[in-house]
């Protein structure tokens, strides 16, 4: 798909959803919810990228969102908190990153895994700072200086949520365009020859990693600020579980992908997560399980495919 | 130093005691998830669902037939009847669909086992629901023993003290028995290090991976049904499962079987000590071990170096 195509697509994407959040306003929040998702997606696609798999980036998402609810009481601007908050999760994700970048594989997936049950359990463990399961409310926050009413508000976090959604995509797609985004695909097929030429693969997947963290960490910021309350379930191995679905639904090959995924998993879930509120991950496997199977490029890979049998070259 | 001891000795021992029944069925995870790697070169992530699901069907089956009239001591055999049941019904479909993704990318089949994992997770709270189940009754029916303890005794029950390490090693001693020195073993084996050469020798491979995997699959339902009289079975408890049982066996390598139960033990104690002396950091104690462990060795203490194909 050419370039062009595909920035026609976003503004689409990004028109249809301004324009159903103005005619259906309790979808706003859905939507930001899911551009946000999208965001942390584009993370795990970077990852995927490189044929490794985290389930545990659930642990930069709740950590970027813990930092926004404890740092708007001091920096009470969002347009401040978001990149802030971004930075301690590539912090972070530099530190673990280091150790985890040697692996590859099930080690990699799950290290991850582990790290996130850790840092849920601390977050839910540390009562006196965490207030434990019952988690934070997180302050209305400014934006520039300005203080919004409630409806300005989740205006303003729709805004901020696409704004986040444009730049990251543009970002990861010149990074996967990149010498070091052309890498990643090296560490997946033949990590040696990489070597040979003198590239450190290792080196390579941090990067990689560090940036995933922070898209993690962006999209958890823009989850709390929106839900404004935030609890240890965010770190639990079931939203990294989310994230990962998401990437694999939405498929890995381009950067519209998680976000479409998002919007799809995301509208769905309003719809049957009510139907089917006891069997929620139960259908969740159920589809990625199908996905693997029988579609394994995902919903962009459909569309490409649709796309291309229609104009046949 | 000697006066520390005086005043928590009673609880450092029972820490030991407790460290010990509690890796013992930790143990019987990794080892299953070993088995498993082994055979499928794939590490199943719904392993840990497997033990949550042989916990909760030992647990409600003596739950229900004790109270029609089951004898008490029935209660213990029952534990292994209903793991075997487990591994038989769930572990087939599960390896079928494993290996249908076998040669796919490594990634991919991951991603089958989690898709699997959030299939049982849910499938578990939909027949057990949210409540947590206990049936006590194979505790009860050994009674405690008075551990003897310098001047004092530590009163444990019969059941964590003799029943779940005593399984743990025979389950030890029988596997190395059976890889060792019988021809299903060494087929087992031939299979783990190198599937061609071990079909080109006229070995059913993929029987060989299906007993395999069922026998993995029994194996860590018959921790959870160990475990269940003693802790209340709970919604969450496979993934904290998988994960732990993953630290043992990245901590001792991936494949070991004699390690994983040094590293189950070591785990299981680290973590039984943070219990009594530092609660907060129980969930922490057993990865503090493995990531320290893995900086150190990357391969785990017992794995050895696989040499890098090019």
């Amino acid at each position: 798909m050419s370039r062009r195509a595909e920035l026609v697509l976003a503004l689409l994407g990004a028109a249809a959803v301004v324009l159903l959040s103005w005619a259906v306003p309790w979808l706003r929040f859905v939507l930001t919810i899911a551009l946000a998702k999208g965001v942390a997606v584009l993370g795990i696609l970077l990852l995927l990228r490189a044929g490794q798999v985290s389930f545990g980036h659930a642990l930069y998402l709740a950590l970027a969102a813990y930092m926004a609810a404890f740092g708007a009481s001091r920096i009470p601007d969002t347009l401040l908190l978001l990149p802030l908050a971004g930075i301690v999760a590539a912090a972070a994700g530099l530190a673990i990153g280091l150790f985890v970048s040697r692996y590859r594989g099930i080690f990699f997936g799950m290290l991850n895994l582990a790290l996130s049950m850790v840092f849920y359990s601390l977050l839910e463990k540390f009562y006196a700072v965490t207030r434990g399961a019952d988690g934070l409310r997180v302050p209305a926050t400014t934006f520039g200086g300005a203080a919004l009413s409630a409806e300005g508000q989740s205006w303003a976090m729709l805004c901020v949520a696409l704004i986040a959604a444009f730049g990251s995509g543009a970002f990861v797609k010149v990074y996967l365009a990149s010498p070091l985004g052309s890498a990643l695909s090296a560490v997946k097929t033949r990590e040696t020859r990489l070597e040979f030429m003198g590239v450190p693969a290792r080196l390579v997947l941090l990067a990689a990693y560090v940036l995933s963290a922070f898209l993690a960490g962006i999209g958890g910021v823009i989850v709390a600020l929106s839900t404004r309350h935030v609890t240890p379930a965010l770190a639990y191995w079931t939203t990294s579980g989310e994230l990962v679905f998401i990437a694999v639904l939405g498929g890995a090959g381009g950067v519209l992908g998680p976000f479409l995924g998002a919007a799809a998993y995301e509208l769905t879930r309003v719809y049957a997560a009510a139907l089917v509120a006891e069997a929620w991950q139960m259908a969740l496997g159920a589809v990625l399980l199908l996905v693997i199977l029988f579609a394994p490029g995902g919903l962009w890979g459909m569309g490409q495919a649709l796309a291309a049998r229609r104009r046949p070259a | 130093m000697s006066a520390w001891f005086v005043e928590n000795g009673m609880l450092l021992g029972l820490a030991t005691l407790d460290g010990v029944s509690s890796a013992a069925s930790v143990f019987m995870v990794a080892v299953g998830l070993n088995l498993v790697f082994g055979v499928l070169r794939v590490l199943n992530v719904a392993h840990g669902s497997l033990y949550a699901i042989g916990g909760y069907a030992a647990a409600s089956t003596s739950l229900f037939l004790l109270a029609r009239g089951m004898p008490a001591w029935a209660a213990l055999p029952l534990l292994l009847v209903s793991s075997a049941i487990v591994g038989g019904i769930l572990g087939p479909p599960i390896e079928r669909l494993l290996r249908l993704m076998q040669g796919q990318e490594e990634v991919l089949q991951l991603l089958v086992t989690f898709a699997l994992f959030m299939i049982l997770e849910d499938g578990q709270k939909l027949v057990w629901g949210v409540r947590p189940v206990v049936s006590d009754a194979p505790v009860k029916v050994l009674g405690t023993i008075e551990v003897p303890f310098g001047s004092d005794a530590i009163p444990f029950t019969a059941y964590q003290l003799l029943v779940l390490p005593g399984v743990a090693l025979l389950t030890l001693a029988v596997l190395a028995f059976v890889l060792r020195r019988t021809l299903f073993g060494r087929m087992i084996v031939a299979v783990t290090v190198d599937r061609e050469a071990a079909r080109a020798m006229g070995i059913d491979a993929g029987r060989v991976t299906l007993l395999t995997f069922s026998a993995g699959a029994a194996l860590a339902a018959l921790g959870g049904a160990l475990a269940s009289p003693t802790t209340s079975l709970v919604p969450g408890i496979g993934a904290s499962t998988i994960v732990l049982s993953f630290a043992v066996v990245a901590t001792a390598g991936l494949g070991q079987i004699e390690g994983a139960a040094l590293s189950a033990f070591m785990i299981g104690l680290g973590r039984s000590l943070a219990v009594y002396f530092a609660p907060e950091l129980e969930v922490v104690v057993p990865y503090l071990i493995m990531v320290a462990v893995l900086l150190v060795r990357p391969q785990g203490l017992f794995g050895t170096l696989e040499a890098r194909r090019i």
